[in-house]
């Protein structure tokens, strides 16, 4: 693959989404359709990424409690939930994890 | 008060915890960028000319996984459907800047520095000096980021099993501190369901076109849960 196409290609697909609506603001509503969708796409994109990182490892499905990933995954979640709070899920998922390493070396 | 110059140093001192939380990320991105096999100038340059962390990840991800070209570019424009809506909630703020700045800060418009002027906005609403404010906190987002890249590409490079120390969790906790927080209504719940259960699913297909697959369907599931037109609410003919 020719990586400088590559990054050619994710800059355009990238800035256009940025530029779009600024480019068009001052002269056009998005139907409301769209803008309902678009409200979905971090939760859909995001949690999509979060499933296949914990819980496939090795290109296999782990649902094992040896699954590091999926233990500090499971202790961010219960985190953001109570607390609603960015750095905290991250120190939490992120402690624990280092915890579930040390237990498992 | 509303001079260039302090409203680009109220920026950037106002996206600074974020550069913080987000400098651990370049981090890990230049060191998965060394071990998918990508070049020191290939990863520098993602960094600058992309500049957007999560199309970032998901690429090296998906090169690192052997992923054909189309699919990549197919699943950096959809994640990136994100900043769009944030560019869309700006709309407003710009109609009265000339177009090419507005191509020129769109370009730099990522989570950290939709936060600091979204913040911004809520404070101080109608303020004047916006665009040099937006400047500062993406200039110095900007800066951080590729000064991260190249450190992490380094230290991928020095320690090779950088990669293998499972740092892409600190991706997997930031993801789910972004998303938990926005699960308000039924029909986010019903979205991220069908969203994770399709992407365990369809983990195998080739490509990683499942992640597509699932964020396309849980979007429409979204939708259909969100409908306005819900039967009680429409009035018999």
């Amino acid at each position: 693959m020719n990586d400088w196409l590559l990054i050619a290609l994710m800059a355009l697909v990238t800035f256009v989404p940025r530029y779009l609506p600024f480019a068009l603001a001052g002269r056009v509503q998005l139907p409301a359709m769209l803008e309902r969708g678009l409200d979905f796409v971090p939760v859909a994109v995001l949690t999509a990424i979060i499933a296949q990182t914990t819980l496939i490892r090795g290109g296999e499905l782990d649902l094992t409690l040896t699954n590091a990933h999926a233990i500090a995954a499971v202790a961010a979640f219960v985190t953001a939930l109570v607390t609603r709070h960015l750095f905290l899920t991250i120190a939490l998922g992120l402690l624990v994890f280092g915890l579930m390493k040390l237990l498992l070396s | 008060m509303h001079a260039p110059a302090k409203q680009m140093w109220l920026g950037a001192l106002e996206t600074l915890p974020l550069v913080v939380a987000a400098f651990p990320f370049g981090i890990v991105f230049g060191a998965m960028a060394h071990a998918s096999g990508l070049s020191f100038a290939v990863s520098v340059g993602m960094s600058s000319l992309v500049f957007a962390g999560s199309s970032q990840f998901i690429a090296v991800t998906l090169i690192a996984s052997a992923a054909i070209l189309p699919v990549i570019v197919l699943t950096v424009f959809v994640v990136n459907l994100r900043q769009m809506l944030y560019s869309a909630n700006l709309m407003h703020h710009v109609e009265h800047w000339p177009q090419p700045l507005r191509a020129a800060l769109a370009f730099f418009l990522t989570d950290e520095t939709f936060a600091a002027v979204t913040d911004r906005n809520n404070r101080h609403p109608g303020e004047p000096g916006l665009r040099w404010f937006y400047a500062g906190s993406a200039g110095f987002m900007y800066c951080f980021w590729q000064i991260s890249t190249v450190l992490g590409y380094t230290l991928g490079e020095r320690i090779p099993s950088l990669a293998d120390w499972g740092l892409d969790v600190a991706m997997v906790v930031a993801f789910i501190g972004i998303v938990v927080p926005s699960l308000k209504r039924r029909a986010d719940w019903g979205c991220a369901a069908v969203a994770f259960v399709s992407a365990l699913l369809t983990h195998s297909w080739p490509h990683q076109s499942g992640l597509l697959f699932s964020s396309l369907l849980a979007i429409a599931v979204g939708l259909w849960m969100s409908r306005p037109e819900s039967a009680q609410e429409q009035p018999d003919e």
